[in-house]
C-alpha cells in the first residue's frame, strides 16, 4: 500500500484571519468570534469545543458552505472568497460525520464523483479509485461494485475518507469524521488515518467535541468555547500542561496529567541502560507512558523494563522516570520534528 | 337473463378485434392523461419545492378538483369543448394531479441533508447537484406516484365512454352491456380495465427496479440474497 499519487502533490497552509460568523442573535450557537489561527503545511489541527461553540460553522467557513461575517480565511495565502466557489470546494477534501455517500452511486462511483465532475477520462478516474480504496484498506475487486447500504458504518467512513481524497486536495476538511461508529471501530479508524496522514502529510481541519479524539489526532488544538471565541490554541501537550483559561483546565479534564503520558511512549525516553531482570513488567518501545503507569501500579512494581525494537532489554523504567517526563511539554508531535 | 350463460363466449370470438381495438383506444386515452398530467404535476411540484408556501395551496386545488364528480366534469364540459379528445382528457389529466404532486413533492424530500451538505461541499453546481443526486434519489417515490396515477387513469377512462362510442375505450362495453342487459359486455368491458391497470402497475414496479438497483430492498427473497451478498 502507497500513496502513489496521493503523496505527490503538496498540502497548502490555513490561516483564519479575525474571523466572525454573525446570527442575528449575538448568543445564537455556531456563532463565531473573532477567530485567528495559523496551521502549518501537512499539520492536523482540530477543532474542538462543547456543541454550539462553532466548531462546524469555522470550518464550513473555509469551502464557503458559510459565507464569514468579517474577516478573511487564507488557503497559502490566498483569500478564499477570491476564487471560484466549485473550483475552490473541489479543491478541498470534505468529509462529514454521516458520511453523506451518494446511495444511488457504488462505492467505485462515489469515489469517482469529483474526478468526473472534473472530467477526467474514464480509464484515469477508474484507476484512481481502486488506488484510493486500496490506499484506506478496502479491497477494490470486492468492493468498487457495492452501494452503500452494503458497508458497515466503518466501511462507509472509510469510502468517504477515500471520496475526499480522490484528486489529491491540499487541504482536508473533517467534520466529527469518526463519530457515527462504535468505538473500536472508531479507534481503528483514528489509527489508520493517522498512519494514512503520515504518507500523505495533508494540511487538515478536523472537528470535534471530544477531548480525547483532539489529543490523539492533533498535531495543533483549538479550543473554542461558547460564543465561538477561541480559548486557547496551542499543541495537545501545551493544552494538556498550561491550560490558557478556567475553562480549558474544565474542558480537557482532571486527568490532563495522565493524558499528557499518552502523548509519550516508552521509546520516547532515555534510560539507563539494564540488564534482563526478572519478574518485572517489560514495555514495547510503542507503549504509551500512561499504560506503562497503570501496569507498574497494578503490578505493585517501582520498575519496569523498556525493551528495543528487537525485544533485548534498553533500560531501566520507573515510576518517577515516567513522571519526569511531564516536566517539559512538548510543543508539535510531528509537524517540524 | 334467463337460462342466459355468465360469458357469451361465441360473442367475445365475434368481436375479438372490435375488443383490440377498444384496448388500443383505453391505453391511448390513459398514456395521455398519464403523460400530460406527470409534466404537469412535475413543474407544479418543482413550484411547490421552491416556494413552499404555494404547496398548500397546490394541494388545495388538486383536492378541490379531485372532488368533483368524474362523471360531472365529463358532461359538464360537453358544452365548452364539445365532443372531442380534449373533453376526455382535462378531467383524466385534473385527477393526476392530486396524486403525482404529493409523491413527487416527498421524492426529492426524501434526499438526505447529509447527501446534500457533501454534494455541496464537493463542489457541485446546482444544476449538477439537480441531476446527478436530487433526481436520481426522488426516482423511487416518483414512480410511486406513477403507479397511482396509471391505475387510476386506467379505471376512470371507462368513464369518459358517457361522451359517446368514439370514447370511452372498454368503457364503451359497460355502458353498452348495461343499457342492453348484455352480462358479457360488461365483464369483458371492466375485467380488461382491470388487467390493464395491474398490467401498468406491474410495469412501473418493474421500471422502478431497473431505474433503483441501489434501493435498500425491504422485503421478499431479493432481500434475503443481498443481505447475505451484502
Amino acid at each position: 500500500m502507497t500513496a502513489g499519487e496521493a503523496g505527490r502533490t503538496g498540502a497548502a497552509s490555513l490561516e483564519f484571519r479575525h474571523v466572525s460568523k454573525r446570527y442575528g442573535d449575538s448568543t445564537a450557537r455556531g456563532a463565531v468570534n473573532d477567530l485567528s489561527f495559523q496551521v502549518p503545511a501537512g499539520a492536523i489541527c482540530v477543532l474542538v469545543g462543547p456543541s454550539g461553540c462553532g466548531k462546524t460553522t469555522s470550518l464550513k467557513m473555509v469551502n464557503r458552505l458559510i459565507e464569514p461575517s468579517a474577516g478573511q480565511i487564507m488557503l497559502e495565502g490566498l483569500d478564499v472568497t477570491t476564487e471560484d466557489v466549485t473550483v475552490l470546494r473541489r479543491r478541498i477534501g470534505y468529509v462529514i460525520q454521516q458520511v453523506g455517500l451518494f446511495p444511488h452511486l457504488t462505492v467505485g462511483e462515489n469515489v469517482a464523483v469529483v474526478p468526473s465532475l472534473m472530467g477526467w477520462p474514464r480509464p484515469r478516474r477508474l484507476a484512481r479509485t481502486d488506488e484510493l480504496l486500496g490506499l484506506v484498506g478496502l479491497d477494490p475487486e470486492e468492493y468498487r461494485g457495492r452501494y452503500p447500504f452494503q458497508l458497515s458504518g466503518g466501511e462507509r467512513q472509510r469510502v468517504g475518507v477515500a471520496r475526499a481524497l480522490a484528486v489529491d486536495p491540499p487541504l482536508m476538511l473533517m467534520d466529527e469524521p469518526f463519530a457515527a461508529v462504535d468505538p473500536i471501530a472508531r479507534e481503528r479508524l483514528q489509527d489508520e488515518f493517522l498512519r494514512l496522514q503520515r504518507e500523505l502529510a495533508k494540511t487538515i481541519l478536523f472537528v470535534t467535541h471530544d477531548v480525547d479524539e483532539a489529543i490523539k489526532m492533533g498535531d495543533l488544538i483549538a479550543v473554542m468555547e461558547e460564543g465561538g471565541r477561541l480559548a486557547q490554541f496551542g499543541s495537545p501537550d501545551e493544552i494538556l500542561a498550561r491550560p490558557a483559561s478556567e475553562f480549558v483546565a474544565r474542558f480537557v479534564g482532571g486527568d490532563r496529567g495522565l493524558k499528557r503520558l499518552s502523548l509519550v511512549t516508552i521509546g520516547d525516553l532515555e534510560l539507563e541502560p539494564t540488564e534482563a531482570r526478572v519478574g518485572l513488567p517489560t514495555f514495547e518501545p510503542g507503549t504509551k507512558l500512561r499504560d506503562a503507569l497503570s501496569v507498574l501500579l497494578v503490578a505493585d512494581s517501582r520498575g519496569g523494563v523498556a525493551l528495543d525494537e528487537e525485544g533485548r532489554p534498553r533500560g531501566y523504567v520507573t515510576v518517577d522516570a515516567i513522571a519526569s517526563a511531564l516536566a517539559e511539554v512538548r510543543p508539535n508531535r510531528t509537524v517540524g520534528a | 337473463m334467463t337460462g342466459e350463460p355468465l360469458v357469451r363466449w361465441d360473442w367475445v370470438y365475434g368481436h375479438l378485434g372490435a375488443i383490440a381495438d377498444r384496448v388500443g383506444q383505453h391505453l391511448y386515452l390513459a398514456a395521455i392523461a398519464i403523460a400530460a398530467g406527470f409534466v404537469i404535476s412535475f413543474a407544479l411540484a418543482a413550484i411547490s419545492i421552491r416556494r413552499r408556501r404555494l404547496y398548500p395551496i397546490v394541494t388545495l386545488l388538486a383536492t378541490s378538483a379531485y372532488t368533483i364528480p368524474s362523471f360531472a366534469l365529463f358532461a359538464g364540459l360537453v358544452a365548452i369543448t364539445g365532443l372531442t379528445t380534449v373533453t376526455a382528457e382535462v378531467p383524466l389529466i385534473m385527477y393526476t394531479i392530486v396524486l403525482y404532486v404529493p409523491n413527487i413533492v416527498a421524492g426529492f424530500d426524501s434526499v438526505p441533508l447529509d447527501v446534500l451538505d457533501a454534494a455541496d461541499g464537493m463542489g457541485y453546481t446546482r444544476g449538477e447537484r439537480w441531476w446527478r443526486v436530487e433526481l436520481p434519489l426522488a426516482v423511487p417515490l416518483v414512480v410511486a406516484g406513477l403507479r397511482l396515477a396509471s391505475v387510476s387513469t386506467i379505471g376512470l377512462v371507462t368513464v369518459s365512454a358517457i361522451l359517446g362510442d368514439s370514447f370511452g375505450g372498454l368503457g364503451y362495453y359497460i355502458l353498452d352491456g348495461y343499457e342492453r342487459h348484455f352480462t358479457t359486455e360488461i365483464l369483458v368491458g371492466g375485467l380488461l380495465s382491470i388487467a390493464l391497470a395491474v398490467i401498468a402497475d406491474l410495469g412501473f414496479v418493474l421500471l422502478g427496479r431497473v431505474l433503483t438497483p441501489w434501493a435498500i430492498p425491504r422485503v421478499g427473497p431479493r432481500a434475503a440474497r443481498q443481505r447475505v451478498s451484502g
